[in-house]
């Protein structure tokens, strides 16, 4: 306890400027699309000009962008409801029964985290290709809910392990059935859960861009379009409104998610990302 | 013979649909499996069979607009023996190496910091770290486009303080650029795991060594970096393998000297059109990065048994 306290007193301070830095570099290079969203230039680059806020209701014009936009959203609901919903059945079978091969199926599910994008986007292409079903955004569906499998099982299997079994098993010894047992204990318990991998795979579909790329077909989700904006120097910034709104969103989303996934466990428990 | 035999019937059948409900009513395992088995199924129809395909794809050939599918090895060969794909392969693996390599060492101070002084709010700081991941890949690369950029943030910023007379050229548009954007971009995935498995060292080894004459650094270096291995290897692993295919960076920071091996994969699938090529690319540099993060996970496990 005593070498404990003298080192922290040691290393404390420079190991805490060093996670100052470290922030820093995490959150500045992104802060740069919001500051120049607000200039008053078509070229991106200092001094700051002026305050506009034309490129937003420039941006907002665009009927491209509605499109795009209202396409993202779709895809990101859809992709949202299937993933959270094969993911919790799946953790319920992985924390509630003893189920043999249980890691090879864990394993199996997080395998899309370990294969680059872009090999996942082609041989979907090829298969969706040789079995003649056209590109369309529930293509691109299908190629999100792949992606978002590992984090949607992550989210609820941590959920489903934080919370006390006795509370099912006393519901079926008072004669409830599985399904309503299922319905009136599990899913409320897990609700928090639920709602947390319903909003974190969702930013992961709606921000998803290279498996879109090759899946949509004529159809353009928002990270399409904002890719093919990137072409054209006059339109930057109008992506940079454009993706100032999107990072501001998506912060917004994260933190609502990770406060709903806190409630009732132990606060200093670790985000499962990626893990 | 005929009633006898139908009476035996269908008691048996009976029994038989009692059993099946017995089975599934007692027996975990086929309950578990039948709750897994949509999520099972999605995965084999949008991994395992498209995966399946593409090695057969590999083993074809293009034929004009068509297909052909006689088995060859003709595409390994060319993805393996013309010297354009075998540079980018190299390119790709020594800047995915290096991205790992940056983005493992800035993260550690920072697990290190969270695991071990932040007494309070542990959360919020594991949140805070970890909000860039979920945010969107293709802004958070771009952004790095403004800021490298020839009359991008650092150039125009530095020239309107006076610092610089003329733009530098070669902050955008290398493998320099690349490697600086991918370390940004991934760098929850080297925190996370290896704060989990620093998260895990039993505290009272810590006081042990101290107690017997260890210093902090001796300490460190014997007891803290050894235990929390397996979390480097994780990220170095969740790091390796990804960048390596990474498409998106290259492509906005990399010019032509930047080009990775999925701009090159990419462009089969589209411009080009010869899928066959672009699949035995996709698996050869699978192949590669697989040996090669084997190797690596092999000799770190080989230096955790050394210290051990």
């Amino acid at each position: 306890m005593m070498a404990k306290v003298r080192n922290k007193a040691g290393q404390g301070r420079g190991l805490f400027g060093y996670a100052i830095f470290y922030l820093a570099f995490l959150y500045v290079p992104v802060l740069f699309l919001p500051i120049f969203s607000f200039n008053d230039s078509a070229f991106i680059a200092f001094p700051l000009v002026g305050f506009t806020t034309k490129w937003y209701t420039e941006m907002f014009a665009d009927t491209g962008m509605q499109i795009a936009l209202w396409n993202s959203l779709k895809v990101g609901m859809f992709t949202a409801l299937i993933s959270t919903t094969l993911g919790l059945l799946a953790a319920k079978a992985l924390t509630r029964y003893q189920v043999p091969g249980s890691a090879a199926v864990l394993g199996f599910t997080s395998l899309p985290l370990f294969v680059p994008d872009i090999v996942l986007g082609i041989s979907l292409l090829i298969l969706l290709n040789s079995v003649h079903i056209p590109l369309s955004l529930w293509t691109v569906v299908v190629g999100h809910v792949l992606i978002c499998m590992p984090f949607a099982m992550a989210v609820l299997i941590s959920r489903m392990e934080g919370f006390d079994k006795s509370l099912e098993e006393a519901s079926l010894d008072l004669g409830e059935d599985g399904w309503m047992t299922f319905w009136r204990v599990t899913f409320p318990l897990a609700l928090p859960g639920v709602i947390a991998s319903l909003l974190l795979t969702f930013i992961v579909s709606f921000d998803e861009f290279l498996i879109a790329y090759f899946l949509a077909g004529t159809d353009a989700t928002l990270p399409i379009y904002i890719w093919g904006q990137l072409r054209f120097p006059y339109k930057l910034p109008g992506v940079l409104a454009l993706g100032a709104l999107i990072l501001v969103a998506s912060c917004v989303l994260v933190i609502f998610a990770e406060w709903v996934r806190s409630l009732g466990t132990d606060p200093n428990k670790a985000p499962t990302v990626g893990a | 013979m005929a009633p006898a035999n139908l009476s035996t019937r269908i008691p048996t059948a009976a029994r038989f649909g009692a059993r099946v409900e017995a089975f599934f009513r007692r027996s975990d395992a086929a309950r578990g499996y039948l709750l897994l088995s949509p999520a099972i199924l999605i995965m084999l129809a949008a991994l395992a069979a498209p995966l399946l395909l593409l090695v057969l794809y590999s083993f074809w050939s293009q034929d004009g607009y068509l297909v052909n599918t006689q088995l060859t090895l003709d595409q390994y060969s060319t993805a393996l023996g013309r010297e354009a794909y075998r540079t980018l392969f190299y390119r790709s693996l020594s800047i995915s190496g290096m991205v790992t390599i940056v983005t493992v060492l800035l993260s550690y101070p920072m697990a290190y910091f969270i695991a071990f002084q932040v007494q309070r709010n542990k959360f919020v700081w594991l949140i805070l770290v970890t909000i860039p991941f979920w945010t969107s890949y293709l802004l958070r690369v771009f952004a790095w486009k403004i800021i490298l950029g020839y009359n991008g943030v650092i150039n125009s910023g530095l020239m309107s303080l006076g610092i610089l007379k003329q733009p530098l050229e070669f902050l955008l548009y290398n493998p320099t650029s690349v490697v600086v954007t991918l370390a940004h971009a991934w760098a929850a995935f080297a925190i996370l795991p290896i704060y989990v498995s620093l998260e895990k060292i039993d505290r009272s080894l810590l006081e042990a060594a101290s107690d017997l004459g260890d210093g902090p650094i001796r300490r460190f270096f014997r007891i803290t970096l050894p235990l929390s291995l397996p979390g480097v290897i994780g990220a170095a692993v969740l790091i390796f393998v990804p960048t390596t295919g990474d498409y998106v960076t290259p492509a906005l920071v990399g010019g032509t000297d930047g080009v990775m091996i999925a701009n090159v994969i990419q462009v089969q699938f589209t411009k080009i059109g010869n899928w066959p090529l672009g699949a035995a690319l996709a698996l050869a540099s699978m192949a590669a990065v697989g040996i090669f993060a084997l190797l690596i996970v092999q000799a770190m496990r080989l230096a955790i048994s050394r210290v051990k």
